[in-house]
């Protein structure tokens, strides 16, 4: 047996889903989280059972990629299945659309009232038995957040039925008027505060001072607890404990040859440095766990805290006459600031866009402008001791060339750039458990996909030094290299390692003791010639091959051109 | 004597009920799915500069809807005057 969890975008399908299966997925407030579907099992009554967590949609007549998903789940749903249709209690009129489109495909249902506290705290009471006996399937209220209900839900699993509920299509809102009236009484109630904070953070005038104070804070934030923690744990734990180690391995390995030098690597005044030795142990470890991680930690803390009370659409909402001058629209901003985190997610988060232009842009302005955190943490580990005048220029150029190119490929993309409608979610408390449920599942994926790209890239570093595949690459391209770019050969080590690793790559310009121009431009290009593997290979599964092309050459011509641009002027 | 305007004609916190959708058959679903359609009551929360979206509030839900498609949505004001 299989159970498809469906519901409108934002309406706790996912949280259920965790409540039900204990799998991990990403759970926030605001519509478009999940973009693919999950599975999970759970067992019930002694029988393995598989459950999936299907992206939000308004209707079975998809209007986005996420949408499409959902639906051709339901199309290619075998005779075995149940759907557990999720609604949101708070706006039972509008769910009921949906409701009533999977009721007219005859498959065995379940209905859940989920928000059922938030709908109380607004004054909306349901009458769940009564809409039961008008629908002709079992209605559960629950709250998922809490676990409210769920086992409850379970336990009428059993009781699924096809509907033979009947209407006709052009009475639907009208038959959907009289369900309401039968079952939903509204009791009085006055605007909450939430709700003005609500209307006050969307309006040009305050709102646009709140974003700039949040994003601000956010800013100082991270940085803070990023810049805290290399500080006091992640040096102090290699440099006092780590270091003298990999000195006795060292010695060990008689301080020289090649197995040495692939695990120690080289030392620098008979000492180990982190940054510049490159030894799978010494700067392998160092990168993710050192001078990473505390950047990504601090990052996801901030971001999780954003998407959870539902700032985010409220963001998407004040920069969307922005994101309209690069032929995007406002929830652009989604796949931006994901991307910001690390570019896999920001690529597959492109699917809330409705149009092939949209996501095209969207997928390709991030793949060249944002840097990962991972990328950011090590420029500002490398440049950032020159503090502003060299961290202010580059990141100030990867901003005016989003700009810019956004210009450019919202004027020569061809295809629709359509507005944005969206259900904008209250503000939420975000939820203790689930916020460090989520908090934990994105540090581990990081550490899960990070360390063996990092360490496949300072192997290849190795490897290809020794073999002398480098210098070769960086003969043959020195026109570019050292004629565009104004960079020394060696710089192409960075360049190579780049399309495995970010990180990596930004490490293995500290060796070279580059000038502060030299620092913009080789960060800069890093950024923006190509994306890491990991995010190249999910671009091509959204773009296709054919329009991750024309993005790969979009990419590699702005970077040459920008890089180049900026050794002129600097 | 009732008045019609535009959605983005009206001004902020004023009420009213949805009249008519003028716009393709894609467009009126997309707005249905998130309770827009004729004969819905409909607070007006904000708008922004430089033809920026405008918010409207729709039983308890808040909507972000381009200045376009809001540029097609007739509303009957509450109130006869202005």
């Amino acid at each position: 047996m299989r159970i498809l969890l469906m519901g409108n975008p934002n309406v706790g399908k996912s949280v259920v889903f965790s409540r039900m299966t204990g799998a991990r997925v990403i759970t926030s407030n605001y519509p478009g989280t999940t973009v693919e579907y999950t599975r999970g099992y759970m067992r019930i009554a002694g029988q393995r059972v598989e459950i999936a967590d299907v992206p939000g949609t308004y209707s079975l007549e998809p209007t986005c990629k996420a949408e499409e998903i959902a639906c051709r789940m339901l199309e290619e749903a075998s005779d075995n299945v149940i759907v557990i249709n999720i609604v949101d209690a708070t706006n039972l009129e509008r769910s009921l659309n949906l409701t009533l489109q999977l009721l007219k495909r005859r498959v065995p249902m379940v209905l859940v009232l989920n928000l059922w506290d938030e709908a109380g705290h607004i004054g909306v009471h349901i009458d769940a038995e009564k809409l039961e006996q008008i629908l002709g399937v079992p209605c559960v209220p629950t709250v998922a957040v809490t676990g409210e209900g769920i086992k409850k839900l379970v336990e009428r699993l059993s009781e699924a039925r096809e509907s033979d509920y009947e209407y006709g299509e052009d009475e639907k809102w009208h038959e959907i008027g009289e369900i309401v009236g039968k079952v939903q009484r509204i009791t009085h109630r006055h605007h909450t505060p939430g709700e003005m904070l609500a209307d006050a953070s969307v309006k040009p005038f305050p709102g646009a001072l709140i974003a700039i104070g949040i994003l601000l804070l956010a800013f100082e934030v991270i940085r803070t607890i990023g810049e805290g923690l290399i500080g006091r744990v992640g040096e102090p734990v290699f440099e006092g404990l780590w270091a003298p180690v990999m000195l006795r391995l060292s010695s060990l390995l008689g301080g020289t040859g090649f197995v040495h030098d692939l695990l120690v690597g080289r030392l620098v005044d008979g000492e180990i440095d982190f940054g510049q030795s490159f030894g799978l142990l010494t700067t392998g470890l160092f990168v993710p766990f050192a001078a990473v991680l505390p950047y990504v930690f601090a990052f996801y803390l901030v971001l999780s805290f954003l998407e959870d009370s539902g700032y985010l659409p409220r963001l998407a909402i004040l920069l969307d006459s922005i994101m309209h001058r690069v032929g995007l629209h406002g929830m652009a901003v989604v796949p931006m600031l994901l991307g910001l985190g690390c570019n896999v997610p920001g690529a597959l988060s492109t699917r809330i866009m409705e149009s092939r232009k949209e996501r095209f842009i969207a997928g390709t302005l991030m793949a060249i402008c944002v840097p990962c955190m991972a990328q950011v943490s090590m420029i500002v580990g490398l440049a950032g001791k020159h503090g502003a005048r060299s961290l202010l220029p580059i990141f100030g150029t990867l901003f005016v060339v989003w700009i810019l190119l956004g210009r450019l490929l919202e004027r020569f993309i061809r295809g629709e750039s359509p507005e944005i409608l969206m259900d904008v979610p209250p503000y939420r408390i975000p939820h203790l458990g689930g916020f460090l449920k989520k908090m934990w599942m994105r540090i581990f994926w990081f550490l899960r996909e990070a360390i063996p790209w990092v360490l496949l890239g300072v192997l290849l570093v190795n490897v290809l030094y020794s073999l002398g595949v480098i210098q070769f690459i960086g003969e043959v391209a020195a026109v570019v290299i050292t004629g565009i770019l104004g960079l020394p050969k060696e710089a192409v080590g960075g360049l190579v390692v780049g399309f495995l690793r970010k990180d990596v790559a930004v490490g293995m310009l500290a060796p070279l003791h580059l000038s502060v121009k030299q620092l913009i431009v080789a960060c800069v290009v890093l950024t923006m010639y190509f994306p890491c593997v990991a995010t190249f290979a999910v671009m091509i599964k959204e773009l296709g091959i054919l329009d991750m092309l024309k993005a790969a050459a979009i990419m590699v011509i702005s970077a040459l051109v920008v890089g180049g641009f900026l050794n002129l002027i600097l | 004597m009732k008045q019609q305007i535009r959605l983005t004609e009206m001004k902020k916190q004023e009420k009213g009920v949805v009249v008519a959708i003028v716009g393709g058959g894609g467009m009126t679903r997309r707005l249905e799915a998130l309770g827009i359609r004729p004969g819905k009551r409909i607070q007006k929360s904000s708008e922004s500069f430089m033809r920026g979206p405008v918010t409207v509030r729709v039983e308890n839900a808040q909507v972000a809807i381009g200045f376009g498609m809001a540029s097609r949505i007739l509303v009957e004001l509450d109130r006869g005057e202005t």
